[in-house]
């Protein structure tokens, strides 16, 4: 057997793989479900109730949408130019830590000057952390995928540091945690009396600003050059290591925006606990969503409302909430195969 | 009946033909391999030697003709076949897992399914007796990746002869190799043919085939142009059966040659990995001139496109343009100084697969002509991209498809017309019609005379010298990075050009960087 390229995939052959992805997940799904002793039915329509079958249930799943479109923006942006960062979780917490610092009493503004301030700032410190794997990279050859994953774990450690050392909240009675935002430096939220705040209002432009930036700029054009056939983009003259390093500016930015997002907009303020691993579901929301930008935000809802959704589905029916990590990863999986199956066709000898 | 018995041929390819689309890649191939002989297969890249060893282990399936190994014919398109049949293969790019050790390399594929226990000890000892019996040195138990390219290669023989390989094929063995490891192969293989092998010598240097071969096999454009013995050929006549000799001169008019446009002084690359870089290579085209660089591939070719191209700055020398020196230099400088550059490989380097052909249209000129401010002006794009698919006659359902559904002469027309809609000064034409159905190599061929005519500098980097001979004003010969002196056109007869094409002449000739 054999993998044999297709040059021009059918309508069919586009649709049909990943519509069966999703199908397979559910078969998934539903046997490891029937395993616990539950009827799929009641499970996934529990699911899909927990997640969007409320207005409260909407705005949760909504909040925990918007730092995965961020993380999700960052991945995509990155793996397009071939610039494989897995360091999305170090970029976070680098920006919440930016805008810890700032905003709990290092400035005072008012609050249409202090939220750009912590945002920029913010956005460089992500740049920054990603700027040194990049250079690693194109200097010296050294395998960035090592470098940005193992800088994680270092970063998380120095962050809980802070937490028990310089950045430990005085009036926090001994926890682990921040000082709270000064209120310049909560970002507000979109209607009144409704938790949903502005970084989900960030986040869509930031999905609109990079969708129209690869398709209009000409950055875009050439960070799509270099990620498709480095050889050819640098033999036409794009300066390959400049938008490889532009490239990581942005992705490292818009990582650190969750970060921001998510301290100034809901917590108020940082403990470790601010990502359960949203640096790395960015990865699977943009595997998801075959590094569209706009696909990132429809990725971003759906991981989110699995996730939304098993938690409230497993305090009413008491199947583990383990099992939206399940749902996840054979989504992904499916996803990669399905990409597979538009792309070559199994042949046997 | 005869009281004689003749032993059958090792293998035997009978009538052998393939076509891919337009182009045939084999036409009527025949010829044997004697057993205990060394044959040299010889011919220029694109002249069928890979195809027809394709189609031998069944990777192709021949459209006619057939393949027999010691007499028994092989099933068409059937991979395996002939390893089962004692055929085995030395791949230039070597196939070994550089975290095992040399016998598990060796003993990986040869044990069925289900005996989990490798047999270490037996495949030692089969190792070492194979080692021994055909002084090929190498400790069974050293990790490959520490291995040098030569011991590794030595690795890739002995894999094909545990598998009991008694016709062993190898594909440009020495390209990987130094001058020294290359002369212990030659010993090597000497050796195994008087145990008894017969061997396929995949080459396009004319010394180790004359150095090593018995007969030598002559492919040329997919047809076999000859079967000499060693005895019988020198290196000259080998040259001028691999690039041909009939040239179509009539349609020839003399151009009026300009001022200097590019010149290269005394300019020297480092030598990496497998190709040789320059020596002391000095080189001056002309505006209105075609300056053809003939010279066997591998020769230094690529690194003097790259150094024209900008993709790398000479180690030493200088380049000059139009009288000016250079003192920066990248492609995005040698496009500003006017230099337009048909690459070698329009697939890998010269476009972008998955570019549609707006896109790859505007690859070299979207910063300078097609954007403002940062953005990219599309329209504009695409209106240069239908001008280049009407001027260029670029066959295709639009300017949004993607380019890797365009056949290779349409993806070097847009190539060409991307090159020439900005009347360059200077153009590199490195292979520009490799691949290309006669028609293409026809449109290719006047497009490059017309720039000629209009004033540009062009240099004409090819493998066939009957189309170095068909358009140049001057050549020059390229061997081991040297450049031969200038050659006027009616001067480059085939004798000529192949007496340096063989490395002659040379001597004395530059002095040898050290």
């Amino acid at each position: 057997m054999r993998l044999e390229p297709i040059s021009a995939p059918t309508p069919a052959r586009r649709i049909v793989p990943p519509v069966l992805a999703l199908v397979a997940t559910l078969v998934v799904t539903s046997v490891l479900v029937m395993i616990a002793g539950r009827a799929p039915g009641d499970v996934l329509r529990q699911i899909v109730i927990g997640a969007v079958g409320s207005k409260f249930a909407l705005l949760e799943t909504l909040n925990r949408t918007t730092p995965l479109i961020f993380t999700g923006l960052a991945v995509a942006v990155a793996f397009r130019a071939k610039l494989w960062n897995i360091g999305a979780e170090a970029q976070l917490y680098a920006g919440a830590v930016i805008t810890v610092i700032l905003g709990t009493g290092a400035m005072s503004a008012p609050s249409f000057v202090m939220l750009p301030v912590l945002a920029v700032a913010a956005f460089i410190a992500g740049a920054l952390i990603l700027l040194g794997p990049v250079i690693l990279k194109t200097r010296l050859g050294v395998d960035e995928v090592v470098t940005t994953l193992l800088f994680n774990f270092i970063f998380l450690l120095f962050v809980s540091f802070l937490l028990e050392g310089p950045l430990k909240d005085p009036m926090g009675m001994g926890w682990p945690k921040s000082a709270r935002m000064l209120p310049e430096g909560r970002l507000p939220r979109i209607f009144d009396g409704v938790r949903l705040h502005w970084g989900f209002g960030v986040a869509l432009i930031a999905a609109l600003v990079i969708w129209v930036m690869d398709a209009k700029s000409t950055l875009g054009f050439e960070m799509r050059a270099v990620g498709q056939n480095r050889d050819a983009a640098r033999f036409a003259g794009i300066p390959v290591t400049s938008v490889m390093i532009k490239t990581a500016v942005i992705s490292g930015g818009l990582a650190a925006l969750a970060g921001f997002s998510e301290v100034s907009g809901l917590k108020g303020s940082l403990t470790l606990d601010l990502s359960p691993g949203f640096g790395y579901t960015g990865i699977v929301v943009a595997m998801l969503a075959l590094l569209h930008p706009l696909g990132v935000v429809v990725a971003a809802f759906f991981v989110a409302a699995i996730f939304v959704g098993a938690d409230s589905m497993s305090r009413a029916i008491g199947v583990p909430s383990y099992i939206a990590d399940i749902m996840l990863a054979s989504a992904l999986l499916f996803m990669v195969l399905a990409i597979l199956l538009t792309k070559f066709r199994v042949r046997r000898d | 009946m005869a009281t004689t018995v003749q032993a059958p041929p090792a293998l035997c390819l009978a009538n052998i033909t393939k076509r891919f689309g337009s182009v045939l890649a084999n036409d009527d191939v025949s010829f044997d391999l004697n057993q205990g002989e060394v044959l040299a297969l010889l011919g220029e890249n694109g002249a069928g030697k890979t195809t027809l060893m394709n189609i031998l282990f069944g990777q192709y399936t021949a459209d006619t003709g057939s393949v027999s190994v010691f007499g028994e014919t092989l099933p068409p398109g059937k991979p395996g076949a002939a390893l089962r049949a004692g055929v085995g293969m030395v791949h230039q790019h070597f196939t070994l897992a550089a975290n095992l050790s040399v016998w598990e390399n060796i003993a990986l594929g040869t044990q069925g399914i289900g005996s989990f226990v490798l047999r270490s000890g037996q495949v030692r000892a089969k190792i070492r007796d194979l080692s021994a019996r055909f002084h090929l040195d190498v400790d069974p138990d050293a990790r490959v990746s520490t291995l040098s390219v030569g011991e590794q290669q030595r690795v890739e023989i002995l894999k094909a002869l545990y598998r009991d390989a008694r016709v062993l094929i190898l594909d440009e063995p020495t390209a990987v190799l130094t001058p020294q490891e290359a002369q212990d192969l030659f010993a090597t293989l000497r050796q195994a043919v008087e145990m008894g092998l017969s061997i396929i010598f995949i080459s396009h240097k004319l010394h180790e085939v004359m150095a090593l071969a018995d007969r030598i096999a002559v492919l040329r454009h997919g047809r076999l142009v000859a079967t000499r013995t060693r005895a019988e050929t020198n290196p000259d006549e080998l040259v001028s059966l691999m690039v041909g000799t009939a040239v179509d001169r009539h349609d020839y008019t003399p151009r009026t040659v300009g001022a200097p446009r590019l010149s290269l002084r005394n300019v020297s690359t480092p030598s990496t990995g497998t190709r040789f870089g320059l020596n002391n290579v000095s080189l001056t085209l002309h505006a209105g001139q075609i300056v053809g660089l003939a010279g066997v591939s591998g020769n230094g070719q690529a690194a003097l496109s790259d150094v024209i191209s900008g993709l790398i700055t000479p180690s030493g020398g200088d380049i000059g343009i139009a009288g000016q020196g250079i003192t920066e230099w990248s492609p995005r400088i040698a496009l500003s100084h006017g230099i337009g550059r048909i690459p070698e490989d329009r697939h890998k380097t010269g476009t972008i697969a998955d570019f549609d052909l707006t896109e790859n249209a505007v690859l070299e000129t979207y910063r300078d002509q097609f954007s403002r401010r940062g953005w990219i002006d599309w329209r504009g794009a695409r209106a240069h991209a239908e001008t280049l698919r009407e001027t260029y006659d670029v066959r295709t359902s639009g300017v949004d498809s993607r380019i890797r559904l365009l056949s290779g002469g349409n993806m070097q027309k847009l190539i060409l017309g991307r090159v020439l809609e900005q009347s360059p000064q200077i153009i590199l034409a490195n292979q520009p019609v490799r691949g290309l159905d006669i028609g293409a190599v026809t449109y290719v061929h006047r497009r490059l005379v017309e720039a000629a005519e209009n004033g540009a500098a062009v240099l004409l980097i090819s493998e066939d010298l009957d189309e170095v001979r068909k358009l140049s004003d001057v050549v020059h010969v390229i061997s081991d990075g040297r450049l031969s002196p200038p050659i006027p056109r009616d001067d480059a007869t085939p004798a000529v050009l192949g007496h340096w094409m063989a490395g002659n002449g040379f001597e004395g000739e530059v002095p040898h960087a050290s």
